[in-house]
């Protein structure tokens, strides 16, 4: 037996803010046994390169998300809004700042 | 739930239906090129044909970190030695994304890695060839991760969205990779004479085994007309390994290196370079576990493993006393 193995760890999200200005993005995913040890592998893994200034790790399990199964009436009431848009009103020609 | 079946469906044929909606989306979704994600539903076949895919790449990341590995110690310069560090920590940083990736498909990173070390999944057949010489370094970057490149920029658009992302920041890191690996070899080929022919040397053993990297030819490869039908695939295994010939033929000619191919000759009617015959059996013999380095290899992976053990636990028995583990 090797013992405790990386695959038991819980895994985590990490988001990355590549500069000031900009919001915290997905980055992908890992394995660590804590958030500091998550932190660091995130640094080593995912910025190796300057790709940040800033990074977020997350339980993957306090992710909660929609389903796919569901994801057409989830998301259909926005779909018949077209008013909510802009672009869904005339205003006559000429008018300027609008 | 919302089913509306007719009262004399039986449950089975509920089920059914509902089966067929869910092929149909997924069919939808692999034609109009949209990517499928983790929770969507996708036929068995398809989820064991990526996890087959992507637990072999992943393997071939880990396992490629040992022919350079190698050759740290003995790096010629301070700055050589640096950038072959960087490359085999992006070696190791690129096994981690695809087994991040691999595990959307509902498989442990610790039963891959069984299975790596069990010899029931495989690795790239390249790595087991060895690394004599320096030179070794430069021709694994050109020409191996040269032909990696050429199989995985198609793969950024695999209709797998996980596979696809991580295929993505992979190829960023691995031009990085081709670029030190052909800097290093020109630099032997412009240098002493015995430069010249270490470099010469390592092209003439590693050029054949990186075509065979492409896999077998397009008759004979078992899983390409299903890959390409779900887009997993973009292009054929003789298509890649073309279209590598003929970007490698001029890059050889600056360095001023020759290929080891006494047919290879541009074809003005085909537009492509002839290239010569490939012997599939030392493929085949490779793949059977008979190359030079595949015991070497997999003991090597094992033995890493095990004597990582105690830092796993270390790490994990902190994390308990401070109270900080997620379960």
């Amino acid at each position: 037996m090797t013992g405790q193995t990386s695959g038991d760890w819980p895994l985590w999200e990490v988001f990355v803010r590549s500069r000031r200005g900009l919001s915290h993005s997905h980055a992908g995913s890992l394995h660590a046994p804590d958030a500091e040890m998550a932190l660091r592998n995130a640094r080593d893994l995912y910025t190796r390169r300057a790709e940040g200034v800033s990074i977020w790790v997350v339980p993957s399990s306090a992710v909660t998300a929609s389903s796919p199964d569901e994801k057409d009436p989830f998301f259909e009431s926005a779909a018949d809004k077209p008013y909510r848009h802009p672009t869904f009103y005339e205003i006559p020609e000429g008018v300027k700042h609008l | 739930m919302t089913t509306t079946a007719a009262p004399a469906a039986t449950a089975g044929e509920a089920v059914a239906t509902g089966q067929d909606a869910l092929r149909a989306a997924f069919d939808a979704a692999v034609a109009e090129d949209t990517r499928i994600e983790p929770r969507d539903w996708m036929p068995d076949a398809y989820r064991a044909t990526l996890v087959r895919q992507m637990a072999q790449h992943a393997h071939s990341e880990i396992i490629g970190m040992q022919p350079e590995a190698n050759w740290i110690t003995r790096a010629p310069s301070l700055r050589r030695k640096a950038i072959l560090m960087a490359k085999v920590q992006d070696e190791a940083g690129h096994g981690l994304y695809l087994y991040s990736a691999t595990e959307t498909l509902g498989v442990g990173r610790d039963e891959l890695l069984d299975k790596l070390h069990a010899g029931r999944q495989r690795y790239s057949s390249i790595f087991n060839y060895p690394t004599l010489t320096w030179a070794d370094v430069g021709a694994i970057g050109w020409l191996v991760d040269g032909a990696a490149i050429t199989n995985q920029v198609p793969l950024c658009r695999c209709s797998y969205g996980p596979y696809a992302r991580a295929m993505v920041r992979i190829c960023k890191e691995e031009s990085f990779h081709q670029r030190q690996g052909y800097e290093l070899l020109l630099a032997l080929s412009r240098g002493t004479a015995a430069q010249h022919a270490m470099a010469q040397d390592a092209v003439n053993r590693w050029w054949w085994p990186s075509l065979m990297m492409f896999g077998p030819p397009d008759d004979e490869s078992a899983h390409s007309a299903q890959s390409m039908a779900w887009k997993i695939k973009r292009h054929s295994n003789d298509e890649l390994r073309q279209r590598f010939v003929d970007i490698c033929v001029p890059q050889a000619e600056v360095l001023g290196l020759t290929l080891p191919d006494p047919d290879l000759r541009w074809n003005e009617s085909r537009g492509a370079h002839d290239y010569g015959e490939i012997d599939w059996s030392e493929f085949q013999e490779v793949l059977r576990g008979n190359g030079p380095c595949n015991e070497e290899r997999i003991n090597r992976r094992r033995a890493a493993h095990d004597n990582g053990a105690w830092v796993r636990e270390a790490a994990t028995a902190y994390a308990a006393k401070h109270g900080e583990a997620q379960a």
